[in-house]
């Protein structure tokens, strides 16, 4: 970066809490932030020669079912609107993606928008992820409505965010959450993740307590 | 708490979506040509029925699409919803 600024990423103060809970989860849950991934906003028709365009561009078609994401030559297309997606690429592809995409599409009418910065991504994964996701989001998270190949925008502890499932066979997702509300995120998810974080030794004692109580009565009668 | 089903995505939890008041209030063809009262009357004044409704809605957390719902206003049962530009379903 030279005498520029350092770049830092929304979440690069929570990476060692992340580190620490997935530690501590023994597996089960996977934290992480995904820096700095190239995001691109296209609005374009649907139905008009620039979606085929921009599809034999990109080396894929753009999703029309809603809620759908396409993968394809290390991007993701993501459905956000009956003419609108969000093309997710690898970090620094962004200026690249622009202009391919605006050359795609010539002079029809469409916008194309780096929005990178807008929003930062958190993967979440582990054979938890589902359960910890669901303590704050309302839609069914089971891979039979939101499986691979789908996409959801909704809200996750009251935040707008966009959720990615992002395998077949191992829970894991990619959650989208804009810049401003990624720090309250991460502080919630880790939260949230208490439950499968905590240390065994008092998930243990905790529940000897409770099967000492009988005891209690026994010696007392 | 409603489950409003959002033509693109689905049914979704109201708290996703804003209210946008009465659907299918024409603009005023001439604006220019109209007195204080009719004008008000265009602004303000809209149905307030005890039964089916036309209503604007925005999926603001989801799709951050507008659309239409008919919505029972004594029951809260949403009998259809279209999306914008469409006709009013005829509900029996």
């Amino acid at each position: 970066m030279g005498d520029t600024a350092d770049r830092r990423s929304p979440l690069a103060h929570t990476a060692d809490r992340f580190a620490a809970a997935t530690r501590a989860s023994g597996g089960a849950l996977r934290l992480a932030e995904l820096p700095f991934l190239a995001q691109v906003n296209v609005r374009l028709d649907p139905k008009g020669p620039a979606a085929d365009a921009v599809g034999l561009a990109l080396g894929m078609t753009l999703p029309l079912e809603p809620n759908t994401v396409v993968h394809g030559g290390g991007l993701t297309a993501v459905w956000l609107g009956p003419d609108e997606w969000l093309v997710v690429g690898p970090p620094g592809s962004q200026e690249g993606l622009q202009e391919k995409v605006r050359t795609a599409i010539g002079s029809e009418h469409a916008s194309v928008v780096d929005v990178s910065a807008q929003r930062t991504t958190l993967l979440v994964a582990g054979r938890h992820a589902r359960d910890l996701l669901a303590h704050g989001c309302s839609l069914d998270l089971h891979p039979r409505s939101l499986g691979a190949g789908r996409c959801a925008q909704t809200t996750l502890a009251r935040a707008q965010v966009v959720l990615v499932p992002r395998d077949a066979y191992k829970p894991g997702f990619w959650v989208l959450v804009r810049s401003s509300f990624a720090s309250y995120l991460a502080d919630w998810l880790l939260d949230a993740a208490a439950e499968y974080t905590a240390p065994k030794a008092t998930a243990s004692a905790h529940a000897t307590s409770e099967y000492a109580m009988p005891q209690f009565a026994e010696t007392s009668s | 708490m409603l489950l409003i089903p959002c033509p693109w995505c689905g049914s979704r939890d109201e708290a996703e979506f804003h209210y946008g008041g009465q659907a299918h209030v024409p603009y005023p063809e001439d604006p220019a040509s109209l007195d204080d009262t009719q004008w008000a009357r265009y602004l303000f004044f809209r149905a307030n029925p005890k039964g089916p409704l036309a209503e604007r809605w925005c999926h603001t957390d989801g799709c951050r699409r507008w659309f239409n719902a008919v919505r029972n206003t004594a029951t809260h049962d949403i009998l259809a919803v279209y999306k914008p530009g469409e006709p009013r379903p005829v509900i029996a």
